[in-house]
């Protein structure tokens, strides 16, 4: 489910970005532009993430944020991911005082609360695996993304 | 056979969260032989939806008055401390 949703055009590898807010807006632009996702979708994920913080402290010492918004800003479902040369800076989701320096971003654009629960437990079981982890960072081609993601176990 | 107990899984967009949280909660507490529904709800909704909710579960900040137990875990996405979490869990709902 997630090697399948994963949009190829919205997979950026060891880019180096200025901040939190460049990362979402690149992945929501490559997203708007091969058709998942509204113009409005950048500006929406911004403002939710700003309210409603998504960065999550990893066991490793690589930290994740998983950027969404609302389902009226997405055509169709798909995820974007950048990993990133340095980190930036998100709040944690459960306690947005707190920042986390992220260098793995999966941006999701879903659609019904229900439809993608087997690709959301597959993002959850990555952020869960640290080799896995460590293969996404090194990884320098789509194609090596996909090697790595094809181990994640599809939910039944 | 014992009523189900009911969770209410909350999150920010009601969406992505509480999804794996929800889907998390069911299949530890099934292998528990804990009969269990979950619903879900945005953060901010979740004044108006706690009747007949035995416990709720949140990844994001919530109020503290609730009235109902609320267990706060990032532990279904991040794996980090996820048997402590289901223990909690188990012990509400046997509690309630």
């Amino acid at each position: 489910m997630l090697t399948e949703l994963l949009d190829p055009h919205a997979i950026v590898l060891h880019y180096t970005a200025k901040d939190a807010e460049a990362v979402i807006r690149l992945l929501s632009d490559r997203l708007q532009a091969s058709g998942h996702v509204h113009a409005s979708f950048a500006d929406a994920a911004l403002k939710r993430e700003a309210e409603l913080p998504t960065g999550l402290t990893l066991a490793g010492d690589i930290h994740a944020a998983i950027p969404h918004t609302e389902v009226e800003h997405v055509i169709r479902p798909a995820v974007a991911l950048a990993t990133l040369t340095e980190p930036v800076t998100f709040h944690n989701m459960i306690n947005p005082d707190e920042e986390i320096p992220v260098r793995l971003v999966f941006l999701l654009a879903l659609e019904q609360p229900k439809s993608q629960v087997a690709m959301l437990q597959e993002v959850a079981q990555v952020l869960q695996n640290q080799n896995l982890i460590a293969q996404l960072m090194a990884a320098n081609s789509i194609q090596e993304v996909q090697q790595a993601l094809s181990q994640v176990n599809t939910p039944p | 056979m014992s009523q189900p107990k009911v969770v209410l899984v909350a999150c920010g967009t009601a969406i992505a969260t509480s999804t794996v949280v929800a889907k998390g909660i069911e299949e530890a507490m099934r292998e528990r032989g804990i009969p269990v529904v979950t619903r879900q709800c945005k953060a901010a909704e979740i004044r108006n939806r706690l009747n007949g909710v035995d416990l709720v579960v949140t990844t994001t900040p919530v109020p503290a008055d609730l009235g109902v137990p609320v267990i706060q875990t990032l532990a279904f996405l991040t794996g980090i401390g996820k048997e402590e979490v289901l223990k909690q869990i188990e012990d509400a709902l046997k509690e309630s």
